[in-house]
């Protein structure tokens, strides 16, 4: 059991950091862009909004495999010069962003509208009544949500396997051809997911505790 | 809360504003449109020989046929995850320990392992034992283990969520606990339930798309095989195009029906919808349990 790791370190070892970095970056950049967009989603004007809605209600509807195949294969067709880790980034980041954005959204929801009213009452101006009053106390309650889109960000990495990235899911592949048994290969891919998943889980409930909302 | 309530109704100034930041971005969003069209019309991808292939009757019949093999899945997956889900739901709230531990370990364990690598045990294990098993039944399986792991936290969530005096009264009547569940709690749960459960099932549809890396020939797939063939000069991106057309359009159907589903259920008054997000709906649904504890 535990050679079948050891003697394919090397691919073992490539494939979870690129799962890692692929992580990394699609959770920094899905953060930007859904952020981004769920301000748009909120913005007083109307063409932002519609821009934003159009924008989730596609990429909510749309497998996830095909936002890839389509960074792979079609991309490069509009003489868009991409390689595949590049296209695996961009692919996890504009389909997460979409999710990330209805969480920015429902976040501030959750904010009673007399906070809103108050804030605007005193006479402060849009942009203040969103960052002194209402972003401050969306957030608490945008934590935990967004904590549960970034582990299926993670979960997700897995299907740039499909699209010629060495990451973790791609490890069966490799190994099928260095003829190991497949049990114990998808029981330590298993394990090194939960290595991963495990803090972020330990962590989401750490700051759900901290950061709940006291109303 | 309606974003409305974030700004006053415009003034004369503010009205300006808007309009002034309305056409600025409706000029930036037509410019990046126009950009995107250009890039289409310089790569040569509305040249008609592209998409003369959907004329063909056999290779509308090639889509047609992915398209059925993505709703078998999805429907022979739908049945297996319901049916999943009400029996690890049942466990996970039974009195036994025995039956409680394993249960709670099995549905967090499966949402755990991302979908992708249950689809590889399925289909790279049996062969290994040189058993044939067909790459629908991989992706079957897969979908089933994740997706009937979080109907069956949704089921839980459900029905923690009924009201407490609602099960107490049962009993007081001398119900057993069976029949608790059963005659009282589950069917007041299912109305509260099925906004979301239609939603995970859009989920469910939409990862049916993952049997395209383990090789089954569903819509996807077949999408691949028509992008590449070199007679029609490649034509990846019209496919793609039509075949997120067919995508977007079940699961905008799906997604519409969760959304009636959930405002008949609001309408009616007697059952709050749980969200339309599964993680949120549970998480929601324990806080409701959590505070019922805390108040009786």
């Amino acid at each position: 059991m535990l050679h079948v790791l050891t003697d394919n370190w090397d691919i073992f070892g490539r494939a979870f950091a690129t799962t890692i970095k692929l992580f990394v970056v699609g959770a920094i950049g899905s953060l930007i862009l859904g952020v981004l967009l769920g301000a748009f989603r909120v913005s007083p004007v109307p063409v932002l909004r519609g821009v934003a809605g159009t924008y989730v209600n596609i990429m909510q509807n749309t497998p996830l495999t095909l936002v890839f195949a389509f960074m792979a294969f079609a991309v490069p067709k509009l003489e868009v010069d991409l390689d595949y880790l590049t296209g695996a980034y961009v692919a996890l980041i504009v389909y997460t962003a979409a999710f990330i954005c209805e969480v920015v959204r429902s976040g501030i929801n959750t904010v009673p509208a007399g906070q809103a009213e108050a804030a605007r009452a005193v006479g402060m101006t849009f942009p203040q009544v969103l960052r002194i009053v209402v972003l401050p106390q969306a957030m608490r309650s945008m934590v935990a949500p967004t904590m549960s889109m970034l582990i299926a960000l993670l979960k997700n990495t897995t299907v740039a396997a499909g699209f010629s990235v060495l990451e973790s899911g791609a490890i069966p592949a490799y190994m099928s051809e260095r003829g190991e048994p497949q049990l114990p290969v998808l029981v330590w891919i298993t394990i090194g997911f939960l290595l991963i998943i495990v803090p972020l889980v330990l962590l989401q409930r750490y700051l759900e505790r901290r950061w709940s909302v006291a109303r | 809360m309606s974003s409305s309530v974030l700004y006053d109704l415009p003034g004369p100034r503010a009205r300006a504003r808007n309009r002034a930041s309305s056409i600025v971005s409706a000029v930036l969003v037509a410019a990046l449109l126009a950009f995107v069209i250009y890039r289409f019309w310089q790569s040569g991808q509305f040249d008609p020989l592209k998409w003369q292939q959907f004329e063909y009757q056999a290779i509308q019949l090639q889509l047609l046929d992915g398209l059925g093999n993505t709703l078998l899945a999805a429907g022979i997956a739908t049945v297996f995850a319901l049916a999943f889900g009400a029996v690890f739901a049942a466990a996970r709230i039974s009195d036994h320990r025995l039956v409680r531990l394993p249960a709670v370990g099995v549905v967090e364990l499966f949402r755990a392992i991302p979908l992708l690598i249950l689809m590889f045990f399925w289909y790279y294990i049996p062969r290994d034992y040189g058993i044939k098993i067909d790459a629908m039944w991989a992706v079957i399986l897969g979908l089933t283990l994740y997706n009937g792991s979080v109907l069956a936290e949704v089921f839980r969530a459900g029905i923690a969520a009924v009201p407490r005096g609602q099960a107490e009264a049962a009993y007081a009547l001398g119900l057993r606990k069976t029949q608790v569940i059963m005659s009282i709690l589950l069917p007041q749960a299912v109305r509260s339930m099925l906004p979301t459960i239609v939603s995970q099932l859009v989920v469910l549809l939409k990862d049916t798309a993952l049997g395209f890396i383990v090789t089954y020939p569903e819509l996807l797939y077949v999408g691949k095989q028509m992008g590449g063939r070199l007679t029609f000069g490649f034509p990846y991106v019209p496919v793609y195009l039509v075949i997120a057309l067919i995508y977007i359009g079940l699961c905008a159907l799906l997604s519409g029906l969760a959304h009636w589903l959930e405002r008949r259920t609001r309408r009616t008054g007697r059952a709050m919808p749980i969200a339309v997000d599964a993680d949120l709906a549970v998480e929601e649904a324990e806080e409701a349990a959590l505070r019922q504890q805390r108040h009786p």
